[in-house]
């Protein structure tokens, strides 16, 4: 290392640090400003520190043709919540089971897991929405966050994490008289907390950004999600609102990021050292 | 890779597992296996009587220009998106990686897009680009460009390329920056030594040592960039103008859920379904290979 500064790097660095934060304040800036001026095509890049007002407003009052953005909010914090502790729960637990046990069909289990990671809902679309409308569970919470649950990437992750666990850790764990839900509960938990910290974010971020299943089976807009919402926001033909299409924008970004910028150590290292 | 020492019992075993397995059943294969179903056969104009009629709907598709044009154009945009995703991101990486004052700050600063919805990164590209209100697009109008996404098909194609690749960046980024941090340094040095400096030292050691990264990397931004930009696009463009921006994803749920053709989209269900099915086996094969090094 040399002492010198080096200046290609900061340039470089720079340049991508603005294009990812232009965005980001022109969608905060234009949230203040008159959406006549907006429309017209003079968005400033100084925000009006007097209309800060307008999140209040986006926040309570009913967006056309839908419900208010807090109850857009908190159906997507239930959904991401739902989903994160979900997952997490039901594939530590199949994992525990296939890892730490031996029981007719395993491997089979297994792969009925593993397989679900080769049928996104994108390439689905139709018969499930039959299955679920079959089940009644169209336009319902449950509709809108059981089926995300199941998850085979996260079940992959802890079964991998799980491997690595000494056998001599387990044999004295038996000899000290733990049963299997006690070791589990004493011992595969602790140890996991940093995978499912990780999973956590990964998970939470999956379950608010959804788009595709929201749309495809909560038609019902009590149920709109908050980027639901947006999209339709931006969707009618005539946006008069800019001022406020961006303030609720801002609101439908500031969860995940905060969640991904508080958790950032872990949510690297369970990303790039898990099986992903 | 096995335990050795395991617990007694399958009943406690299969109720763990029980759940996992129920939502899969019920929620993954079944309607996988009534795709699959109903791409084989086809309804009457009422829905009334179902008649199974073999390959007849796979032939209808791939004989359908409108098809193989949207598959086209799915396949250059992934390439695309893949391409400025990845190149974008390992540029960056590289710098990153070096050791310079206020690295942490800059890697924040470009870890945090992972956190935007899809759909939320079309909302701020409107901002950028929208011939009313984006502030490029007045940039572009006051160079003399006639700027309307909105009504030109190749704008259209680009907004919605960029848009898709921007959000994908940091993702990349991510992984190119641990790839390089597990490069050793003595690896490093000793091309120093030997006198393998900047671009040549990166094309002959970095670049070698960081392929099992790339080729993982390329299965995941071509998985993003075929299913989940779905709501990037219908939130840009709807697939339009005309059709210039509708991929595969866009015609299975407009041919699907908008037109009600119930044979057709699951035909299309099912050849989706063979590509992820190659992509998954592609991506475990260099993950496997990416975790052996």
């Amino acid at each position: 290392m040399t002492g010198r500064t080096d200046w290609a790097a900061h340039i470089v660095l720079s340049f991508g640090v603005l294009s990812f934060l232009l965005p980001l304040w022109l969608l905060v800036a234009g949230a203040t400003q008159d959406p006549g001026a907006i429309s017209r095509g003079e968005l400033s890049l100084l925000p009006d520190l007097s209309k800060l007002g307008v999140f209040y407003s986006v926040l309570t009052d009913k967006a056309p043709g839908g419900s208010p953005v807090w109850r857009m909010l908190l159906v997507s914090a239930g959904m991401a919540l739902a989903i994160a502790f979900g997952k997490i729960i039901i594939s530590l637990l199949s994992a525990y089971a296939v890892a730490f046990f031996r029981f007719p069909f395993r491997m089979l289990c297994f792969w009925t897991i593993f397989i679900t990671l080769m049928l996104p809902v994108e390439v689905r679309i139709i018969p499930t929405y039959a299955v679920m409308s079959d089940f009644g569970l169209i336009s319902t919470f449950t509709g809108l966050t059981v089926p995300l649950i199941a998850s085979a990437t996260a079940t992959l992750l802890f079964r991998q994490v799980f491997l690595t666990i000494p056998d001599e850790l387990v044999e004295a764990a038996r000899m000290d008289g733990a049963g299997p839900l006690r070791f589990l509960r004493d011992i595969l938990i602790p140890l996991s907390m940093a995978n499912m910290a990780a999973l956590f974010v990964i998970v939470f971020v999956y379950g608010w950004n959804q788009y595709l299943w929201p749309l495809l089976v909560a038609t019902d807009p009590k149920l709109d999600t908050i980027v639901i919402g947006i999209v339709k926001m931006i969707g009618q033909d005539s946006v008069t609102d800019w001022n406020r299409v961006m303030a609720t924008a801002v609101l439908a970004l500031l969860p995940p990021v905060t969640v991904v910028l508080l958790m950032q150590r872990w949510f690297v290292k369970g990303l790039t050292e898990g099986d992903k | 890779m096995e335990r050795r020492t395991i617990f007694a019992g399958w009943v406690l075993p299969a109720l763990l597992v029980a759940p996992q397995l129920l939502l899969t059943f019920f929620f993954f294969l079944w309607p996988a296996g009534q795709a699959l179903w109903f791409s084989l056969t086809r309804q009457d104009a009422f829905g009334i009587k179902t008649q199974f009629v073999g390959l007849e709907n796979f032939t209808d598709l791939f004989a359908d220009p409108l098809y193989r044009d949207s598959a086209v154009r799915t396949v250059g945009f992934c390439v695309a998106v893949t391409m400025l995703a990845m190149g974008t991101a390992l540029v960056l990486a590289v710098f990153a990686d070096r050791e310079i004052r206020g690295r942490t700050l800059y890697r924040t600063l470009l870890i945090w897009p992972y956190a935007v919805a899809p759909a939320i990164a079309a909302v701020l590209w409107v901002l950028l680009l929208n011939p009313q209100i984006g502030v490029v697009a007045h940039a572009l109008k006051a160079l003399g460009v006639l700027w309307d996404y909105r009504l030109n098909d190749a704008q259209a194609m680009t907004v919605v390329i960029l848009a898709s690749a921007w959000k994908q960046v940091s993702y990349n980024f991510i992984f190119f920056l641990a790839g390089l941090q597990s490069i050793p340094k003595t690896v490093i040095e000793a091309a120093r030594m030997d006198g393998a400096r900047g671009w040549r030292r990166f094309r002959t050691i970095t670049l070698p040592l960081l392929m099992p990264t790339v080729f993982f990397l390329i299965v995941v931004n071509v998985v993003y960039a075929a299913f989940d930009t779905f709501a990037t696009v219908q939130a840009l463009t709807q697939g339009g103008p005309g059709k210039a921006t509708e991929t595969l994803v866009l015609k299975v749920y407009r041919d699907g859920v908008v037109n009600l053709d119930l044979g057709s989209s699951s035909a299309q269900s099912v050849v989706l379904m063979l590509g992820v099915i190659v992509l998954v086996m592609l991506q475990f094969r260099f993950l496997g290979r990416r975790n052996a090094e």
